[in-house]
């Protein structure tokens, strides 16, 4: 659906070919999110069946299809200002792969979740550090692309900070059942020994289980 | 450039020995009965123009790693070299020469003297030194330029945001031949924007030679250094190790 808006967005400006919206499409957001020309002149080809777009004039390839130079149309226009008006939908949130494994984790026999969470967290601060350095040399970059790498900044930050909260989470819950990665336990403290009245680790995963 | 400035320099690379190394290092918090083990043998180096962040829950020995780091704190047992030599070999008097000479702090709260104004603030450790007052105060200056606030050298604190006063303390922190660098949530409760700012100036101070040692709770933050570690209860648990590239990062699947 983006990809649809991107390029009526790219051709209001002005008309152009496939291969130079694809230029423009990957230069206004960093290549964050490759187009192949298959891609493009597919879409190019639904928008015109749609009208929102026409093809207008000729570009100087020899191949048919790729002189094609295509326009927005009024139609094309007015979807583009009620897609601009109109918020991004969160009420059909998209899979996340991340959620789903450490809601799997949890009810799963065997998983270390406690690895799961450290392993993803060291994972994700590795490629927060590569945005931001790409960031700390975007001086000549162009404002859109850093506003999509500080999206990606955000994002990933957000998945430590809800990683923290997961760890932070489980331990409340299985005080002594989650075996989280640190110092091995102190001299004279059996790790495996309950405080009287401890539920044993298996109650506690049930007791997660119910309340997510 | 001054003399240090130059050994910054020679010094730059992380091959060389490192600007801080703490070996092994226990910190013990004994009050009557209970011991609280703050750090239990924590071994990490710094070296010349590397930013290392240290990330973990609260608790977790971060902040007392800082305070052991630049000599504010005695450690239980284990070392802290800072440029190769033992802290706990310095007498006291040495202690605050290093503090003042080779260490730059930056902590959440800026800690400035309210009776000073800005550029006072960040000349007094130079003149505390020994720096005549008209050469520290034109570093001072300089350093205030550096951190974007050549024009409030004259305020004083209470008439400076919260933004510019961190810059301030930043620039107190950076002045002189500083080598090691050591911030504890050096942004604090500042927006987005000023926050980024500050860890771009500690970034760029280690990018010329200098070694940082930032701890944070935020991984945007943390983001900045060239390598994340965690802490919890007083060890280390993981390490990103040196980020080389990025290229294969983004637009990698065409």
């Amino acid at each position: 659906m983006s990809i649809r808006y991107g390029l009526l967005a790219l051709l209001q400006r002005q008309p152009m070919y496939g291969y130079q919206l694809r230029g423009e499409f990957e230069a206004s957001t960093g290549g964050t999110w490759p187009l192949n020309v298959g891609q493009v002149y597919t879409t190019l080809s639904r928008l015109e069946r749609d009208g929102a777009v026409a093809a207008t004039g000729h570009s100087e390839s020899d191949d048919p299809e790729l002189q094609k130079t295509y326009a927005i149309t009024e139609r094309g226009c007015a979807e583009l200002a009620d897609w601009f008006g109109t918020p991004v939908s969160r009420s059909r949130p998209p899979r996340d792969e991340l959620a789903i494994k450490l809601a799997m984790a949890i009810v799963s026999h065997g998983v270390d979740v406690a690895a799961v969470i450290q392993g993803q967290r060291t994972a994700t601060l590795r490629s927060l550090q590569d945005y931001t350095r790409l960031k700390n040399r975007s001086d000549e970059v162009e404002l859109s692309w850093l506003l999509v790498l500080d999206s990606l900044i955000f994002n990933a930050e957000a998945e430590v900070r809800w990683l923290d909260h997961c760890e932070a989470r489980i331990v409340r819950f299985a005080p002594q059942g989650a075996s989280l990665p640190g110092p091995p336990a102190q001299k004279g403290a059996a790790p495996l020994d309950s405080p009287p009245g401890a539920r044993p680790p298996e109650s506690a995963t049930s007791s997660v289980r119910g309340r997510s | 450039m001054t003399a240090a400035a130059e050994d910054v320099r020679r010094t730059g690379t992380p091959e060389s020995a490192p600007v801080l190394a703490v070996r092994d290092l226990t910190r013990v918090h004994s009050s009557g009965q209970t011991a609280v083990h703050a750090l239990r043998g924590l071994t990490l180096s710094v070296a010349a123009g590397e930013l290392v962040a240290v990330m973990g829950p609260s608790g977790s020995g971060k902040s007392t790693l800082l305070s052991l780091a630049g000599g504010l704190d005695t450690a239980t047992s284990g070392e802290v070299l800072v440029e190769g030599e033992p802290l706990s070999r310095k007498s006291r008097s040495q202690l605050a020469a290093l503090r003042r000479r080779s260490v730059g702090y930056v902590f959440q709260d800026f800690n400035l003297l309210p009776a000073l104004t800005a550029v006072e603030n960040v000349a007094l450790p130079r003149e505390l030194d020994g720096v005549s007052a008209r050469a520290a105060r034109q570093e001072a200056l300089d350093a205030l330029r550096d951190v974007g606030l050549p024009e409030l050298g004259d305020r004083f604190p209470d008439a400076m945001s919260g933004g510019q006063q961190q810059r301030v303390a930043i620039a107190r922190a950076l002045v002189g031949p500083r080598r090691l660098l050591l911030a504890d949530e050096p942004t604090g409760a500042l927006d987005t924007d000023t926050g980024e700012f500050v860890l771009r100036l500690i970034r760029r101070r280690c990018d010329e030679g200098a070694a940082g040692l930032l701890v944070t709770h935020e991984a945007r933050h943390a983001a900045w250094a060239d390598r994340v570690v965690f802490l919890r209860d007083g060890l280390m648990v993981d390490d990103t190790g040196r980020v080389s590239s990025v290229d294969s990062l983004l637009g990698s699947d065409t």
